[in-house]
This record gives C-alpha cells, sequence and structure tokens, in this order.
C-alpha cells in the first residue's frame, strides 16, 4: 500500500475514533446542564443524585475525547503537509480559535464541574457545567467551519502555481460562512445532542428494566427522552437543508449519495440498493424521479449524474458513500418514529409499562452513533477525490518526507492503542453504570409525584 | 506594522509565548507525573494525582493552542516540522493519550495491581512525553536538513544526537525539578516533607544536566551562542536565567515555595526565551544549505490572516487568563481528599 492510502486509513481511523467522543459530550452536556438547572430550580435531591451520576460518566468520555483529539490537531502536519501549506491561511485561524475560544473554557471550567462540587456554591457550579456545555459546541463551530471550507472553499483567493500554490483570506467572514458551513454545523449540532440523548435513554432505561434506581432511572429517562424527540424531528430539517445544499454546491457528492449516473434521466431517490460503478446502475426498492421532486419540485426534471464529471473527478467509491448515506437517513427516519411513539406513550401515561419498548431504548444507543459516523463517511468520500473541493486533489496534498513504512508503523502503533483504549473505555463505562448513582434521596419519589403534577410537567 | 514590529515578528512573539505557557504549566503536571513513582504510599500517590487533576487538562489546552497559533500563523513551519519530525511526533502524541487516561482511569478500580499498572503507565508516558519535548527542541535548535520544497530530506536516525539527547534529558530534569516543587507547595505533612528532598535531589539533577548542555554548546556548536556573544545587551538573558537557576536552591532551603515555583517557570520561560534569540528569524534552520532555512517571513501566512490573528489573540488572551486564573483560584491551597476525587 502507498502513502496515500495508509495515511487516508490512517486519518479516517483517527478520527473515526475521535468522533464517538465529543458528540456524546456535547449531548450529554445539554442534558447535564437540564438536569442541573433543575436541581437548581425545584431543589429536589434527585436531580443532584442523577447530575452527579451523569458527571462521573461525562468525566470519563470526556477524558477520551481530550486523548484522542490531540492526535488530530497534530495529523495534519504530520501526514498532509502540502495540504496544510495549501489550507493554513484559512484553516489555522479557524484551528487557532477553536483552541483559544473553545477548549481553554470548556476544560478550564471542566475542572470546577468535576471535582468543584464542594468547593464553589451551587450557583458557580451551574455556571461551570454550562460553559463546559458551550465550549464543547464551540469546538464543533470551528473545526466544523474548517472542514466545510474545505467543502464549499468561499472568501479567498489562491496565490501562486502549481505545488506551490496556496489559499490566502481575502474575507474572514465570508471563508467563515461558506456556503455549507451553517447548515452542516446545525446537523452536526443536532446529531450530538441525538448520541448524547441516546446514552441517557439506555442507561435509565436499563435500569427501567431491571427495576432499579428508579426514582432517578424514570425522570431522567424522561427528561432525555424529551430532547431525543425535538431533535431527531429537527435532524430531518438539517439534513434537508445540507442535501440542498450539496445539490447546489457538490453535483458529484450528491449524484454519488444517490448513485446517479445519467444525467439526461430523472434522478430517483432510493430506499435502499446497491450500486454497481463497473456497470454504472443502481439497484433496489426506490421512489421513482424521488430526487428530481425533492430538488425541483418535479418528478420529470433530469438532474445531474456521476457521468457529467470526468473520471478523474468523481468519488471512487460510490457504492460506499450511497451506502453510509441511506444508512444515515434510515436510522434518522427510525429515530422519529422510535422517539415519536415513545412519547406517545409518554402522552398517555403508559410509557414505562411497555418492558420491550425499554429494551429498545437500552440498544438504541448505537444507532445516532453510527448515524453520526456514516453521515461523516458519506460527506468526506463523497468529497474524493478532492482534499479542497475542486482546488487540491487528495492525492496532492501528503507529506512528501513521509515514507509509506512510516506511516504503516505509526497506523499499527494507534490500532493497537485505540483497541485497548475502546475495551478499557467500555469495560469502564459497563462498570459505572453497573454501579449506579447513589442515591441521598430514597423517600423522595411520591414527594415528587404529587408535586410534579402541578409544578413540574417534565414529570408527568 | 503594529507598534514598531511587523506582525510575522508579532506573530513570533505571540507563538512563543504559548510556548512557554505550555511549559510552564504542562511543565509541573508532567514533571509531577514524571516523579510519580517516588512517591510510595497510595495515599500519597492519591494526592499527588488530585494535586493536578482540576488543572492539567486546561495547561494541555496550551499545546493545542500553540500547534494552531504554528498552524496558522506559520503553516509552511507547521508543516515542515510535524512531517519532519513523523515518528518523535507520534510517539509524543500516543505519550499523551496514556498520560490522559491513566490519569483518568487509575482511580476507577480498586485492586492494587490495577492502579500499580496505571501508575508504571503514567510515569512511563510523562518521561516519554518530555524527552520527546525536549530531543525534538533540541533538533529545532541545532537546525535539520531542508530540500528546496523546505521538507525534510534527513534520515529520522540523526535526531537522536548528543546535543540532542542532553537537551532531552535537561528538560526531564527541569520539568522533575518544577513538579516536585509544584507539589511540594499543594501538599502537608510526611508528604510535603517527601517531596522537599525530592525537590533538592531533581534541582541537583537538573543543575548538572544543564551544566553538561551548556558546557557541550559552547565547545561544539558555537553558533548557538553567537548572538548573544556578538550583542552584549542579549546578555540580560543568560543573567536573568542564571540568577533564576541560582534563587531555586535558595527558596527551597528557606522553604518558600511558592517563590520556588516562581523561579523555576521563571527558568524555563528564560531557557525558551535564550533558544528563541539565537534563532530568531529562522523557525527552522536547513543545516544542510541555509538557503532552504524556514523563516518567519517565508512561513507567514497572509498579512490579512496575520491581523485577523492578533485580533483574536488580543481577544482570547485575557479571556483565558480570566477563567485560568479562576480556576487556580478555587482550587488554591493544600490538596484534600473528598467523594469527587480520583
Ligand atoms: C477540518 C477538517 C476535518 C474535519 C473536521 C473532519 N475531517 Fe475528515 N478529512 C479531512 C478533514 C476533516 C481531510 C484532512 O481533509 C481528509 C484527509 C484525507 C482526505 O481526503 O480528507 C479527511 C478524510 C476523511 C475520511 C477518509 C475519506 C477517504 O479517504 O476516502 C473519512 C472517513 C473522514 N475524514 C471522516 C471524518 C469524520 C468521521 C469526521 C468527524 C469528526 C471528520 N472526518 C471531520
Ligand atoms: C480533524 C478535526 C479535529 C481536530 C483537529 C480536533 C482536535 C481536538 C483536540 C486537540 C481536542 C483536545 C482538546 C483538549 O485538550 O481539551 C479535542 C477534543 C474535543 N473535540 Fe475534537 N477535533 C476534531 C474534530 C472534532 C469534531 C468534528 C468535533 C465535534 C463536532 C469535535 C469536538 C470536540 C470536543 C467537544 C472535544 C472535547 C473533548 C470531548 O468532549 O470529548 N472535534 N479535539
Ligand atoms: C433524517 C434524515 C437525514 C438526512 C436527509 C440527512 C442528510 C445529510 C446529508 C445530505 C449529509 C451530507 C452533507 C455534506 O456532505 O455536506 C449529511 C451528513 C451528516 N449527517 Fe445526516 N441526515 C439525516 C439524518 C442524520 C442523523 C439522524 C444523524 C445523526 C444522529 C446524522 C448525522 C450526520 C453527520 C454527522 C454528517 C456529517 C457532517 C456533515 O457533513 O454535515 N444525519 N446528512
Amino acid at each position: 500500500m502507498d502513502v496515500e492510502i495508509l495515511s487516508r486509513i490512517q486519518f479516517a481511523f483517527t478520527i473515526a475514533f475521535h468522533y464517538i467522543y465529543p458528540p456524546l459530550s456535547i449531548g450529554l452536556g445539554l442534558v447535564l446542564v437540564i438536569m442541573e438547572g433543575l436541581y437548581l430550580k425545584t431543589g429536589l435531591k434527585i436531580y443532584e443524585d442523577m447530575t452527579r451520576f451523569w458527571i462521573r460518566i461525562f468525566a470519563l468520555i470526556f477524558g477520551l475525547g481530550v486523548a484522542t483529539g490531540i492526535i488530530m490537531e497534530f495529523e495534519f502536519g504530520t501526514n498532509w503537509a502540502t495540504y496544510s501549506k495549501y489550507v493554513g491561511d484559512i484553516f489555522g485561524s479557524a484551528l487557532a480559535a477553536e483552541g483559544i475560544f473553545a477548549f481553554a473554557l470548556e476544560s478550564g471550567f471542566l475542572g470546577i464541574l468535576l471535582f468543584g462540587w464542594n468547593r464553589v456554591s451551587s450557583k458557580v457550579h451551574f455556571l461551570s457545567t454550562i460553559m463546559v456545555f458551550l465550549g464543547s459546541m464551540f469546538s464543533a463551530v470551528w473545526i466544523v467551519v474548517a472542514n466545510s471550507w474545505q467543502q464549499t472553499p468561499a472568501g479567498y483567493h489562491i496565490v501562486g502555481e502549481g505545488l506551490q500554490a496556496r489559499a490566502e483570506i481575502t474575507d474572514f467572514w465570508e471563508m467563515v460562512f461558506n456556503p455549507s458551513s451553517m447548515e452542516r454545523l446545525s446537523h452536526v449540532w443536532i446529531g450530538a445532542f441525538l448520541a448524547g440523548a441516546f446514552l441517557v435513554l439506555s442507561v435509565h432505561a436499563y435500569y427501567i428494566r431491571k427495576g432499579k434506581h428508579l426514582a432517578i432511572a424514570k425522570p431522567g429517562f424522561k427528561i432525555a427522552l424529551a430532547v431525543a424527540t425535538i431533535f431527531s424531528l429537527a435532524q430531518l430539517f438539517t439534513g434537508h437543508k445540507s442535501a440542498d445544499g450539496v445539490a447546489k454546491n457538490q453535483p458529484a457528492k450528491l449524484a454519488a449519495l444517490e448513485g446517479h449516473y445519467d444525467s439526461s434521466a430523472v434522478a430517483d431517490m432510493y430506499l435502499m440498493g446497491w450500486v454497481n460503478n463497473k456497470t454504472q446502475t443502481t439497484t433496489g426498492i426506490k421512489i421513482p424521479g424521488g430526487l428530481s421532486f425533492l430538488l425541483h419540485q418535479d418528478f420529470k426534471t433530469p438532474v445531474t449524474g456521476l457521468n457529467a464529471f470526468k473520471p478523474e473527478d468523481r468519488p471512487g467509491q460510490v457504492n460506499a458513500v450511497f451506502q453510509f448515506y441511506h444508512i444515515m437517513v434510515a436510522i434518522g427516519m427510525l429515530l422519529i418514529a422510535l422517539t415519536l411513539y415513545a412519547s406517545l406513550l409518554w402522552w398517555r401515561g403508559k410509557l414505562f409499562e411497555n418492558n420491550w419498548l425499554m429494551g429498545v431504548f437500552v440498544w438504541a444507543v448505537l444507532l445516532p452513533q453510527i448515524a453520526n459516523q456514516a453521515g461523516w463517511f458519506a460527506a468526506e468520500m463523497g468529497r474524493q477525490p478532492w482534499v479542497v473541493y475542486n482546488l487540491l486533489r487528495t492525492s496532492d496534498a501528503l507529506s512528501k518526507a513521509v515514507k509509506a513504512e512510516q506511516v504503516l508503523v505509526s497506523l499499527i502503533l494507534f490500532t493497537l492503542v485505540y483497541s485497548i483504549l475502546l475495551v478499557l473505555f467500555l469495560y469502564l463505562l459497563n462498570k459505572k453504570i453497573k454501579h449506579g448513582p447513589e442515591l441521598t434521596a430514597p423517600n423522595e419519589e411520591k414527594e415528587i409525584e404529587a408535586k410534579s403534577i402541578r409544578e413540574n410537567p417534565i414529570m408527568n | 506594522m503594529f507598534l514598531g514590529l511587523d506582525y510575522n515578528t508579532w506573530w513570533f512573539l505571540v507563538f512563543g509565548a504559548v510556548i512557554s505557557g505550555y511549559a510552564i504549566l504542562d511543565g509541573f503536571d508532567l514533571g509531577a507525573g514524571a516523579l510519580h513513582l517516588f512517591l510510595k504510599k497510595e495515599e500519597s500517590r492519591r494526592i499527588a494525582l488530585n494535586a493536578i487533576g482540576p488543572v492539567w487538562d486546561g495547561n494541555e489546552v496550551w499545546l493545542v493552542i500553540a500547534g494552531g497559533a504554528l498552524f496558522a500563523g506559520f503553516p509552511i513551519a507547521y508543516a515542515a516540522v510535524f512531517s519532519a519530525f513523523y515518528l518523535p511526533v507520534m510517539v509524543f502524541l500516543i505519550g499523551l493519550i496514556w498520560r490522559a487516561v491513566a490519569i483518568e482511569f487509575r482511580s476507577k478500580e480498586p485492586g492494587k495491581l490495577w492502579r500499580l499498572t496505571w501508575d508504571i503507565v503514567y510515569t512511563f508516558a510523562c518521561v516519554v512525553v518530555t524527552f520527546s519535548l525536549g530531543l525534538m527542541l533540541g533538533n529545532v535548535a541545532l537546525g535539520i536538513p531542508l530540500n528546496e520544497e523546505k521538507e525534510f530530506s534527513g534520515s529520522m536516525l540523526s535526531f537522536f544526537n548528543l546535543f540532542s539527547i542532553l537537551v532531552g534529558i535537561t528538560t526531564l530534569a527541569l520539568f522533575m525539578m518544577h513538579g516536585a516543587i509544584y507539589l511540594a507547595m499543594k501538599t502537608e505533612n510526611r508528604l510535603y516533607v517527601k517531596l522537599t528532598v525530592l525537590a533538592k535531589n531533581f534541582t541537583i539533577f537538573f543543575v548538572v544536566a544543564f551544566s553538561l548542555t551548556t558546557l557541550y554548546t559552547l565547545l561544539y556548536i558555537p553558533h548557538l551562542s553567537d548572538k548573544i556573544r556578538s550583542n552584549p545587551q542579549y546578555f540580560i538573558f543568560p543573567v536573568i536565567m542564571i540568577l533564576a537557576i541560582a534563587s531555586i536552591p535558595r527558596q527551597l532551603k528557606r522553604g518558600n515555595y511558592r517563590l520556588a515555583f516562581l523561579f523555576s517557570s521563571l527558568t524555563i520561560a528564560s531557557l525558551l526565551i535564550a533558544v528563541a534569540v539565537e534563532v530568531f528569524p529562522y523557525l527552522l534552520y536547513a543545516s544542510n544549505n541555509p538557503a532552504n532555512s524556514i523563516t518567519i517571513d517565508n512561513a507567514a501566512s497572509s498579512a490579512k490572516t496575520m491581523k485577523t490573528l492578533l485580533i483574536i489573540a488580543m481577544i482570547g488572551t485575557p479571556l483565558v487568563a480570566t477563567y485560568t486564573a479562576f480556576v487556580f483560584w478555587t482550587f488554591k491551597g493544600k490538596v484534600k481528599l473528598d467523594e469527587m476525587s480520583y
């Protein structure tokens, strides 16, 4: 294998591994803010216990996010030196801003969030929780802006020629608000909220099934369900906006997402299917003309297909892009169905009577994770063969000083280290979940039931 | 131009300040980690971990900012440095991973073997991280071969030269001294006494390593002291450095650990300043052909970006300083273990 393919595998592997944790931190951050806010508002001990329990899990997740994130910061320089020179002028500012505005905020207040419970007042603690949450939201902002710039470059001009060429900023805000950044940011944020909310749902559903820690498990489940329902629905909108944007800005990617080759033909929309890149055909269950309709509100208008692009200018792995995209969309629909159904039961007051539904929620934690990964893989593989869309090719972006053997060594190291980390992470997470929250308020459940109907809509 | 200096020079100063901030702040975390195994009792180890617990992650962020600052301001240097030092950087990063997870995982199980394993991983990771940091600094000071495209053209083995290894060892000694002083500041009773002894021993270790490195530099690498020798006004830097180093044992003897910590921080900063004065305006000197060197001018981003960056830094620095101070203030005083501790 050559340097290019090894570097791509290494980048995909390390970023995908990193991306297990930040969405959980962001989503859990939101849930923690709600839980602690309810504690401050109502003064009920169960919210305090709930918050403390989830802070412990948050610490574990956050630790892994930090450990794996540091790698990413330097991997542009180590493996993608030419790319770094090309985009440094633009991309670097986003990365620097991320460090200063986001990570410093996040990790500074993290200390208080984790260790400050007995040292600061509950208001200051709550403020720290909010700061950590905001910090994690900001870190998504800058990195997604940087990534969006390379998907849809704007606010720059090219200086120099050939491999000495580089992009320089002409307008900072145009760079930040490039055509795809806002819709992708909202899509990424919501994906993260879903990841966090479903983790909480899973753990609480597990307790409910086992009949343990019910005083905490039930209200906690409802908080997370409210978050999950709202954002599952919202994700459909941001996803649709993203697809619209892709159609406008990256037609070759759109064609790959739906496996659409023939530019003179009407474009179908697939529920599932299989793309054969050799014969340039796609088979599966489809809505004929569906894509045409989504884009042009008309089943008959043709859509630009992959054939309109030179073979060297279109993504190579069309089937993979297609599959990842369809997995994500299918999961999106599934999440909507699942959360709406559960909310309906909640409304009827029957939420916890359904043991198998709780069983589904225990495992549903995997769904947003898979959708998040699949979404990125579709977006990034669909961008190929460009690193910076229509400007710089992936094969030109490499570090010339780095040899294949070196990348192979580091890739093997990462595989080893990350496998160990994942096993330990799951082991410790499982242990914490089994151990459960420490109850300081066992008798409050009844009180809440009575009180809640009057004061606290979440409890009904 | 801004206040008489051009943007590139300003950004060089900012970058230098961030690197110094990192070395001073994460320096004590790494040093405390490197000496972790010298502490024998379980409770001592827990106290040592909790002394850095609330702050080490914030300290590490300075490294992230430094990486971003280099990438943004001098992308060509960022590309060249990290691809040249490919394997040492990977070792450094993997060391940082293990440091982070060792701190996080150790307290999660009560078992003796579990904790011992993580103690060893932790110490080893901190030693590796510190040494590789010093090794890379040594090579940057020396210069490495670069081709016309400003990419590394030598062999990785050449990084293990005597000078850089000496710098690596000196860095380790410096951080261990710095870490021991920090821990002494945060502890009491018998652990405190033990740490004061360690702090003294590491100070000796550092002074010896530092003297050897300096001697070697003066004898064999004259170009690394050229500028200071030919510009008498720069003598101020080595003088401050020597005074700071000399004050450490004095303050240790008096038991004034806060001042000692201040002086060991000053030592770190002045060492880095001395290196910066010598290499400026080079960011990476091409040892094979000086014409291929990377300087602050040929590596810089566009003037517009430099300006944006300075604005970002001017807004960001006071913010970061405020909440860093707030966090340190919240956790001031001697470490006490409670139910949220590691
Ligand atoms: C700001 C930059 C940035 C950000 C935020 C991301 N990526 Fe990315 N990604 C790149 C910058 C990049 C890149 C440096 O531009 C790569 C390296 C090689 C390439 O073609 O693009 C890349 C490639 C790349 C590939 C390999 C594609 C291929 O080689 O066919 C995958 C699977 C991902 N990324 C996945 C992700 C995931 C799961 C992310 C979510 C966290 C993510 N990327 C965020
Ligand atoms: C290639 C791109 C990326 C780089 C260079 C990168 C870099 C980093 C670094 C250096 C850290 C550790 C910071 C610390 O020490 O506190 C980190 C953590 C984090 N990153 Fe990333 N990251 C990338 C992708 C992403 C994406 C796409 C997101 C979110 C959408 C994200 C969100 C976070 C968050 C929230 C943290 C804090 C730790 C946690 O919450 O788990 N990162 N990242
Ligand atoms: C409900 C239907 C959904 C639609 C129509 C949709 C649409 C899209 C599209 C078109 C992209 C590619 C954007 C680009 O390349 O610029 C994308 C990317 C992505 N999707 Fe979705 N999505 C849906 C659901 C979800 C869900 C449920 C999640 C996670 C929980 C998710 C997470 C992601 C992520 C993380 C990315 C990559 C980041 C990005 O490019 O924005 N998506 N989605």
